[in-house]
């Protein structure tokens, strides 16, 4: 590894000990003797084995549920319904009260998404679970489906999700995350050149190595002690002590290391369903996701798409830029509303535009609800935003890295959300990337600085 | 539920078990004999974390039945170490960086072994393929092949 | 019911256990066993044989005869085998391989099956207790067959004439978008005198490409004289679709990997 440290010399005190030092992973010993315990490397005498019964409709009314032979079948302890759910109807992001609640632990009179839970069952054996799950019956009605952010923002569409009662989140702020600054109208009318163009992406699944799950132990004395592989720890307690009208003193969760979860694990599904199971039948309850399930069930990155209009001067400057960004939520909110307006605060990009306007919105469609996945509402915007850059620079003749450095923020430089730059750094890292790659820029701009001393 | 026994050595010392039969290797020996290095990650073939080396052999247990293992000899990664002093291959992966979650380590770890017990001085084409059965969704796998070739040349320096 | 498994010496006493209803043959298990896992409650028995000419390789006076319970690992360090290895290399890794069985691959769905391609090109007969069936009419029934596969054998061909071909996405191991198998007789100045190609994913399992195999007859292997072989590729073919790649996508680049199969 190499430091540059002439960048910022004057700014950075320098009595650096640990960064540039290579040091042992502190977990590393136990990985590779076999050691390090992961939430399903425990093992408990009597445990059951949660089976999912999962909707096989994209959307569907569910006219009835018939258990009774699958509470018949051999090994098998206790089926679950919604009813016994004691709050069933839940939002993850109440905890910070972004709500309405709008989904299910297990589907209540309707399913939303193909993969939606609808019985829980518990058996002896993980075969008997599944025999007995395939014993289970649903009799569907099945419902129009939406699976296309445009169609579903359509007057008509049908609705998704009725806890919202229309296609998208509705902000404090209104149908979409709003960001205004300046006046982008006179800006394009200003500018040489106009460019709209709209990037779309797909669900992306995070695929770790280690599924979700969770095994949970009843302790007597009402309480519960969770071994999860959760990456949001006290978001999960918080929330299944509301799923389960329980005081968050009766559930004792405990994590450890993660087989991987890159977002894909911050969602709270796995763990009130089995603490309830385990609460009901008073046994050990082991409930973790088939390679299968990790893929198909568990929430992706949203499907995004986002409409950039620019308006740009000869000389390379940006004058304007108008974003609309998208964001699939599926058929519930999970963090989608919260990944939308990242959006909003992540556009126009690391450049200094005088005039700007984005709206962000989180719609609902019949998918698999989206989630966390590293720099959601961020990663394919900056995607869109930088194929733009390429697209403008083409367009104008200029080179993509010099276009890059003359609209760069820089620190001081006003930002569209009404906060001054600070700490900016793209020109040097642009600088040490030129030099890396063997880039040829004018040396202008490989003089100028992100605090603009002497620039 | 027909309970059959099953016998094997793992890492050295003989195991006796009744288990359910069409219990797979994976289960016999997580759930009942204690082993839990082999790691669970697909249950189907394709991930690698529940590589085992049988009777020589690297073998998936998720896909084979305990009960077709008796008389056979089973290694796992946490039979590796002995006395205390870490394989070469396990100091590799420390020294280069080559686990994050971990939870692909063991598996790695057991399909190397087999690869440098029959190879000794693999090129890295030989090292990727011996790997190519193993998913890691965290390093890149660069790091990995990285710690195989750095034991390879440990071992050879220590022949030497 | 729980999955159980029964053991026998011989295929006989295996063949009569076989004829009970939800009783699968254990080969490798490498899909049987990940079908159990994945929540396949449609089977409740397995039978395995311990038989041991089921795991013997014999070649002699040309003939190679691979006991159905050979695995692909066996195959490929078997120096004798060395035109086959390629197509025992590419399926599966290196875990796989040991496990994966040849009469387990006989009955694999595509987008399995590699090695299967291989032994129809070759024409291999395979045999049961009941005598020996060519590979082509073995595949054609072999979902209403219950009898246990004991060996395939076939002619083991000159390297020079055996050509084995996957196309995957991931490298080194990857599941095929397609696979070709051509076993191709030529004379001294290279005019193919007999030609028998088979193909991967191009139906729900191996398949003979034999309006190519006829527009090659009587011409040499260059870009310009298998144009038409190329063309005639698709004939009859109903590719699969499955999450590696779509029917089209499968029979849009048949001819490619053909074509680069015939001139390589
Ligand atoms: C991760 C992974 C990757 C794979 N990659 C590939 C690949 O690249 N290429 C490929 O071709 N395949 C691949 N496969 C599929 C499979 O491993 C192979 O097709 C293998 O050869 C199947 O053999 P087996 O012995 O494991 O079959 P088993 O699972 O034991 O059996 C498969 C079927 O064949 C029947 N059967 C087996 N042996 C006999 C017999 N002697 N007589 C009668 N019936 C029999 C069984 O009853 C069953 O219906 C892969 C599988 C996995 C899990
Ligand atoms: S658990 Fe066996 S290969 Fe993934
Ligand atoms: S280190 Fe996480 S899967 Fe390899």
């Amino acid at each position: 590894m190499e430091l540059r440290k002439d960048y910022f010399a004057d700014v950075r005190k320098d009595g650096l000990n640990e960064i540039g030092q290579p040091r042992p992973r502190l977990d590393s010993p136990g990985h590779v003797t076999g050691q390090t315990a992961y939430f399903a490397d425990r093992n408990f005498p009597g445990l059951l084995h949660l089976k999912m019964v999962r909707s096989p409709h994209h959307h569907a009314r569910i006219r009835s549920i018939d258990t009774s032979e699958a509470e018949k079948h051999p090994g098998v302890v206790r089926v679950l319904t919604a009813k016994d759910v004691p709050h069933n109807v839940y939002t993850i992001l109440i905890l910070i009260q972004i709500g309405p609640e709008d989904e299910t632990v297990l589907a209540d009179g309707k399913v939303r998404w193909k993969g939606e839970a609808v019985v829980a069952v518990l058996a002896e054996t993980e075969r008997a679970a599944q025999e007995a799950a395939a014993r289970v019956k649903v009799d569907y009605e099945v419902l129009p489906a939406v699976f296309d952010m445009d169609e579903a923002l359509k007057p008509g569409a049908p609705i998704v999700n009725e806890y919202h009662g229309r296609n998208y989140y509705l902000y404090d702020s209104g149908e979409c995350r709003k960001v205004r600054f300046g006046d982008v109208e006179t800006g394009f009318g200003e500018a040489d050149h106009i460019l709209e163009q709209s990037y779309q992406s797909s669900p992306i699944e995070h695929a770790p190595t280690e599924t979700t799950g969770c095994v949970v132990a009843p302790e007597g004395n009402d309480r519960f002690t969770c071994y999860t592989n959760t990456q949001a720890m006290f978001f999960t307690l918080d929330n299944t002590s509301i799923i389960l009208q329980m005081p968050g003193s009766k559930l004792h969760f405990v994590g450890g290391t993660v087989g991987g979860g890159f977002g894909g694990k911050v969602d709270v599904i796995v763990e009130p369903i089995a603490i309830l199971a385990a609460k009901l039948t008073g046994r050990p309850v082991s409930f973790i996701y088939s390679r299968e399930e990790e893929m198909q069930i568990s929430s992706p990155r949203a499907a995004e798409k986002v409409v950039i209009k620019d308006g740009v001067m000869k000389d390379g400057r940006i004058v304007a830029r108008k974003v609309t960004g998208y964001t699939d939520a599926g058929a519930y909110s999970r963090h989608s509303p919260y990944g939308a307006q990242k959006g909003a605060a992540h556009y126009p990009g690391p450049y200094t535009i005088p005039n700007v306007w984005i709206d962000t919105y989180c719609v609902y469609t019949n998918r698999t609800p989206s989630s966390a996945m590293r720099g959601f509402g961020v990663t394919i915007g900056d995607f869109a935003l930088e194929v733009q850059m390429d697209k403008l620079a083409r367009l104008i003749g200029m080179d993509p890295l010099e276009f890059r450095f003359i609209n760069a923020y820089r620190d001081g430089d006003m930002k569209a959300h009404r906060q001054p730059t600070e700490g900016a750094a793209l020109i040097e890292c642009m600088q040490e990337a030129a030099r890396a790659a063997n880039w040829p820029v004018a040396e202008k701009y490989m003089t100028m600085s992100s605090y603009r001393k002497g620039a | 539920m027909a309970k059959v026994p099953v016998q094997f050595t793992l890492n050295g010392s003989e195991k006796a078990e009744f288990i359910e039969s069409g219990t797979t290797l994976l289960h016999a020996l997580r759930d009942k004999i204690g082993d839990t290095s082999p790691k669970g990650g697909c249950h189907q073939g394709t991930c690698g974390a529940c590589s085992v080396i049988i009777d020589g052999e690297l073998k998936l247990c998720c896909l084979t039945l305990a009960e077709t293992c008796n008389g056979a000899d089973i290694r796992t990664t946490a039979g590796l170490a002995q006395g205390g002093v870490l394989h070469p291959l396990q100091r590799a992966f420390l020294d280069a960086f080559a686990t994050q979650c971990g939870f692909c380590t063991p598996g790695m770890i057991m399909a190397a072994k087999v690869l440098l017990d029959r190879t000794p001085n693999p090129s890295r084409e030989d090292v990727v393929e011996a790997l190519s059965g193993n998913i890691c969704r965290c390093t890149g796998y660069e790091p990995i092949i990285q710690a195989v070739l750095l034991a390879a040349r440990a071992n050879s320096q220590n022949a030497a | 019911m729980s999955l159980a498994l029964q053991t026998f010496s011989t295929v006989k006493d295996a063949n009569a256990a076989l004829q009970v209803s939800g009783t699968l043959y254990l080969g490798g298990g490498t899909l049987v066993i990940r079908a159990a896992n994945e929540g396949d409650v449609s089977v409740s028995n397995l039978i395995r044989v311990t038989e041991p000419s089921l795991s013997a390789i014999s070649v002699s006076n040309g003939k190679a005869r691979l006991g159905a319970s050979v695995t692909m690992a066996a195959i490929a360090r078997q120096p004798e085998l060395a035109p086959l290895a390629p197509a025992a290399r590419a399926v599966g890794g290196p875990a796989i391989r040991n496990m994966a069985t040849v009469g387990g691959n006989l009955f694999a769905p595509a987008p399995y099956g590699d090695f299967a391609v291989a032994l129809l090109a070759l024409d291999a007969s395979v045999a049961t207790e009941d005598g020996e069936t060519p590979m082509e009419a073995f595949l054609a029934g072999r979902d209403a067959g219950r009898a246990i596969v004991t060996a395939v054998e076939f002619s083991l061909p000159r390297a020079e004439s055996f050509r084995f071909l996957k196309v995957s996405r991931v490298k080194p191991k990857g599941i095929s978008v397609l696979s070709i198998a051509a076993l191709l007789q030529r004379t001294a100045d290279g005019t193919v005198t007999s030609a028998r190609i088979a193909l991967g994913c191009m139906a729900d399992r191996p398949m003979r490409a034999k309006a190519a195999e006829k527009a090659l007859l009587g011409h040499k292997l260059t870009a310009e004289e298998i144009a038409p072989a190329l063309s005639a590729a698709s004939d009859g073919i109903a590719p699969i679709t499955d999450p590696i790649a779509s029917a089209w996508y499968r029979g849009q680049v048949l001819p490619v990997h053909l074509g680069r199969l015939l001139l390589s």
